[in-house]
């Protein structure tokens, strides 16, 4: 912080003559800013904006009016005629598991493939970061046929197979995702000191103490943030479970609007709502854990 | 200059130091170990390189998915020559990604970088600004879609209304045309894009030594010199993670389009032509397979060099 103001004094300093030519850039700047920060809100806006009115007033008054009435009707309805809170369940069964798996098994790998030397390290991280950063659709076919051929009980899965289960999309979310959150956590914990390891072992405890008691505790801060950020994507996808499930009202709501709109939601009033009723989980982690979002996604690249 | 040379020396005596060996855990260590490490990547490798090591495999071959693996016809490279020859969503497809990958990376992906420049001089208000470049990038691209529709619709959406122009003798259907399509599109997934390459330029400028720019200011460097002599080559690991993240959301793109018209009629893409092999049209697992070779080499031609960059350090034993 000291730093930034001492640059700011520097500048400062200069000639009279620049510090005018100067002040002007900056109000230049600034209202480019302004210009660009508004451009980017009005599709936000103009959703809002669309689902506070009934279809009827806009019918009557257009969609670019004042006037008419305004209320909360159409989230009503989106709520109740689309029956969208079935779909947040459905996404909630899948991103809450989701998010804990990938988390406990990338720290697992990454705490095993940072603080010990073994043959194929190097290769396996290298898998791990690859394979995160693959289309989808490269795997998409063969997935799909091994999703129909891997049998499940019937406690886990009404359909009896990966496909078309809750635990099937679990399962592709947590073998994705885990490349990217091995990459960071391990990244992380190379740079924990090495001492903790060695107090760890002349104190004697199992290599399961040192992950569970010593490192994972030590590593809270990437965890939350890998957390919030794997939840936004998670919460997110929506080619997954659009593929790999058929039963339209066992889908999370990302992919489920698909069949929403057209369906249940008939004019741009509703599809407004409904799409803002889909954000809003999302919009609270902008709110609430904007910080942690920001580090998650920085942690990926800081390290290169 | 001495912090520099005293880190070094401490990294040096740290790292041989940094991992055990195994001569030093018991039996069961090592047990646990092999367990630690080995379930995570039996799940990974089963379920993301098996998948794409049999798209390789079957890309030469015929079958409908539905008989057992004995149905498979083995055809050679027919499925490469018939995509180039006579299916009709590929040539397509292929310029739109590369569309798709020239507005992001001569648009998009500079423009990110522009603000987070801007943003970084913390003017009055930056927070604001920086907020609401910041809101598309936790939504999902098929979010983005269903909002941007509300702009583009014929009838009832934003600019047609502001234009008058919602008569069907005069309407624009800005997501119809397949001239203009992919264009309108593309302005929808920038929108995400932009904020999102900002966030982590933004996180990288922050890292940089801001002794660095006052000696550049001291020097009488101008702010823009001294961004592309002294910041932008500093910050050249963050230039290559945004690079790589640019050209794999390009080739990524299948949300948007899908959820806007399922990727036909100008916005056909290769991800798509990919999943209509499986869902959609007929069942072709040869043929969806090598399409998603195509989308396979293709990416790895960016992830390689990624990987070898990255890890080429570590590959030398300290």
């Amino acid at each position: 912080m000291t730093a930034v103001g001492e640059t700011r004094d520097v500048a400062a300093n200069k000639a009279g003559t620049g510090q005018v030519r100067s002040k002007w850039r900056t109000r230049g700047l600034q209202l480019f800013l302004l210009v660009t920060a508004l451009v980017w809100l009005t599709p936000l806006i103009w959703a809002f904006y669309t689902s506070l009115r009934p279809y009827a007033s806009t019918a009557v008054e257009g969609y670019v009016s004042i006037g008419g009435e305004y209320n909360f009707d159409n989230y009503l309805s989106a709520w109740e005629d689309g029956e969208m809170w079935k779909f947040f369940v459905n996404t909630l069964i899948i991103t809450v598991p989701a998010v804990i798996l990938t988390l406990w098994l990338a720290s697992m790998a990454a705490f095993a493939l940072s603080r010990f030397s073994f043959r194929f390290n190097l290769i396996l991280l290298m898998l791990f970061t690859a394979g995160n950063l693959l289309p989808q659709q490269v795997i998409i076919t063969p997935l799909y046929r091994m999703f129909l051929s891997i049998p499940l009980p019937d406690w886990l899965a009404g359909s009896g197979v990966m496909f078309d289960s809750a635990f099937g999309i679990v399962t592709i979310h947590v073998a994705f995702q885990m490349g990217f959150c091995t990459f960071v956590l391990s990244n992380y914990m190379k740079a924990l000191p090495p001492d903790l390891n060695e107090a760890a072992f002349v104190d004697g405890a199992s290599v399961w103490r040192q992950y569970w008691s010593v490192i994972l505790p030590l590593s809270r801060p990437p965890l939350a943030a890998l957390a919030t950020l794997q939840f936004t994507w998670i919460y997110n996808d929506f080619f997954w479970a659009l593929v790999l499930m058929t039963t339209g009202a066992k889908r999370p709501i990302t992919s489920a609007l698909q069949n929403l709109s057209g369906t249940f939601f008939t004019d741009n009033n509703l599809i407004a709502a409904g799409s803002l009723l889909a954000a809003v989980p999302t919009l609270i982690v902008f709110i609430i854990l904007q910080r942690q979002f920001v580090a998650g996604l920085t942690l990926g690249s800081t390290k290169g | 200059m001495s912090t520099e040379v005293e880190i070094a020396t401490t990294e040096e005596v740290r790292r041989p130091k940094a991992r055990k060996r195994f001569s030093l855990l018991t039996r069961r260590d090592v047990g646990m170990l092999v367990l630690l490490l080995g379930l995570p990547a039996f799940i990974h490798i089963v379920f993301v390189w098996v998948p794409a090591i049999l798209s390789v495999i079957l890309s030469f071959a015929r079958w409908d998915g539905i008989g057992g693996i004995e149905t498979i016809n083995w055809i050679g490279t027919q499925n490469y020559v018939d995509i180039a020859t006579i299916y009709p969503p590929f040539w397509p497809a292929v310029t739109h990604n590369l569309i798709w990958l020239g507005v992001f990376i001569l648009i998009a992906t500079p423009f990110g970088m522009f603000l987070a420049v801007q943003l970084d001089k913390e003017l009055k208000g930056s927070r604001f600004y920086q907020n609401a470049l910041y809101v598309p990038v936790v939504l999902s691209l098929a979010l983005v879609g269903f909002i941007w529709q509300l702009i583009y619709a014929p009838e009832q959406g934003l600019i047609n209304n502001i234009l008058g122009r919602t008569d069907p003798d005069n309407l624009i259907d800005w997501l119809g045309n397949p001239s203009i399509n992919l264009w309108m599109v593309l302005i929808a997934a920038s929108w995400r894009h932009v904020g999102y390459i900002m966030i982590l330029y933004l996180a990288g400028l922050k890292s940089v030594d801001p002794a660095l720019k006052e000696a550049a200011a001291i020097d009488g460097a101008t702010s823009r010199q001294t961004f592309f002599h002294v910041v932008f080559p500093v910050l050249k690991p963050i230039n290559i993670v945004i690079l790589v993240i640019t050209i794999i959301e390009s080739l990524r793109a299948f949300d948007i389009v899908y959820v806007i018209n399922k990727g036909r009629n100008g916005l056909e893409l290769l991800s798509v032509a990919v999943t209509n092999n499986i869902i959609g049209e007929a069942s072709r697992i040869g043929f969806g397979s090598a399409l998603a070779v195509v989308l396979l080499v293709i990416s790895l031609g960016v992830i390689i060099p990624y990987l070898y960059r990255t890890f080429r350090a570590e590959e030398k034993p300290a």
